[in-house]
């Protein structure tokens, strides 16, 4: 029982050969065997966010989703939000607003609201609220993280 | 927090995703669809499936049509694809106010129609919506397909009238026509978390009177249903406060209502009467 599967999946553009056991979460393989560790894992039942990364664009709970349903998916990780070392607009953002202070939830902050900005640009502030409403954060109180994203939103319109 | 060891199957046709359901399933095979309820339980050994019998390979499962004069969600059809109208009319939009209260944005753009009335927690949107609205279920085995209304469909907490070896292939709800007003209203205490109530309401009228009326409740019961003793009290009254109210009290009267640590019944009848009436002014507005 449980043999393993080989699938590919790319990673922040990086293809990833990996023979998994069908029980791993996706979180888990891209951190244990795609080597990228900026993924958090929280809760592990889908509740607090933390593991949030875009798959093929859209942002999904990494925990909720089986590394081998990612065969052939092209999936996006905090790693590679930043264009070498300039800073992505959300990234500037968190830090010029002070939306972070341990740092455990905003990764999965960071790929939820760049799935979010770049599926609606135009997004208002409501519906940002609610899309926010998602990730939990025990140290902000969340008034900063969507003081962030709106300040983001509204640079990332500005330049486009 | 880690899943269990199970084995994957990854079928591209329905054909094929039955017959292994027939074969698996009585040694504890499971189809995975969204994955959104199941994994969670998994997560926390509550569910640890021998086989898992993955359908999101499978192209025919996807649609999401209007054929004779029902929408036909297909098992992989995922929340996130109702946040614009999934079809023409007073439906599309009705299932467009009920989505942004199921769960939260990334949960959507995974979770599937057919997986939540499939895995029938008693808060789920979906399910309310599928028994307000008497829609049918089909079920799919390698023996054949079966069609299930609502009202024989959703029977207690987390327990349907599927088989074993039976696939929720699709859900199919009746067009709704152009007259039909709706209000929806779900009650919980944080975004995106479990209904302790709420209600779906729908009703058309003819010469200034209320027809036809579909008033569904959720959360409250160990399933959803629509409540026949406060659609009772709303046929052929004229709307407004009055007979709002004759129909939420009905309603309230009318549950059973679940009991948990946080929850007593009385609160949950309260609060069911409530959300009956704003429904029932949200459509009349």
């Amino acid at each position: 029982m449980s043999d393993k599967k080989d699938i590919t999946l790319t990673v922040n553009g990086r293809d990833h050969n990996v023979a998994v056991d069908p029980r791993w979460t996706l979180a888990d393989v891209i951190r244990d065997h795609c080597g990228q560790t900026g993924t958090h894992l929280g809760c592990e039942h889908g509740i607090c966010g933390a593991c949030t990364v875009l798959v093929d664009d859209t942002p999904v709970r990494s925990c909720l989703m089986f590394g081998v349903q990612a065969d052939g998916k092209k999936i996006r990780t905090v790693e590679g939000l930043a264009n070498g070392d300039e800073y992505h607009p959300l990234q500037k953002a968190f830090m010029e607003n002070h939306a972070l202070q341990c740092g455990y939830c905003t990764p999965g902050f960071l790929m939820l609201a760049t799935g979010i900005l770049e599926a609606q640009p135009d997004i208002s502030d409501d519906d940002l609220n609610e899309v926010l409403s998602s990730n939990l954060c025990r140290c902000t109180g969340y008034a900063n993280i969507i003081k962030a994203v709106r300040a983001a939103r509204d640079e990332m319109k500005a330049a486009s | 927090m880690k899943p269990a060891a199970f084995e994957y199957h990854a079928p591209t046709t329905v054909d094929e995703a039955v017959a292994l359901l027939a074969e698996h399933a009585p040694n504890d095979g499971r189809i995975l669809a969204g994955g959104q309820s199941l994994v969670p339980t998994m997560a926390f050994r509550l569910a640890r499936p021998n086989h898992l019998i993955d359908i999101n390979n499978v192209a025919d499962l996807g649609k999401l049509t209007v054929e004779d004069g029902a929408l036909c969600i297909g098992a992989t059809v995922r929340h996130a694809q109702f946040h614009t109208p999934a079809c023409n009319g007073v439906l599309g939009h009705l299932l467009t106010d009920v989505v942004g209260n199921i769960a939260h944005y990334p949960i959507r753009q995974r979770g599937t129609f057919c997986g939540s009335v499939a895995h029938s927690d008693p808060a789920s949107e979906w399910c309310m919506v599928a028994a307000t609205l008497d829609a049918t279920m089909v079920a799919q085995s390698a023996s054949g397909e079966r069609l299930i209304p609502a009202a024989e469909f959703f029977e207690t907490v987390m327990t349907t009238n599927l088989n074993e070896d039976e696939l929720l292939r699709e859900v199919r709800i009746p067009m709704l026509s152009d007259d039909t007003v709706y209000g929806f209203q779900e009650f919980n205490r944080r975004a995106g978390d479990f209904a302790i109530s709420m209600t779906l309401v729908t009703y058309r009228l003819e010469s200034g009177k209320i027809t036809d009326p579909h008033i569904g409740v959720g959360g409250a019961e160990d399933r959803p249903r629509r409540i026949a003793e406060a659609e009772a009290a709303l046929a052929g009254q004229t709307p407004g406060d009055e007979a709002f109210r004759a129909a939420a009290d009905a309603a309230a009267a009318a549950i059973d209502p679940m009991e948990d640590h946080a929850t007593n019944a009385q609160y949950r009848r309260d609060l069911t009467a409530t959300l009956v009436r704003r429904a029932l002014e949200n459509a009349a507005s």
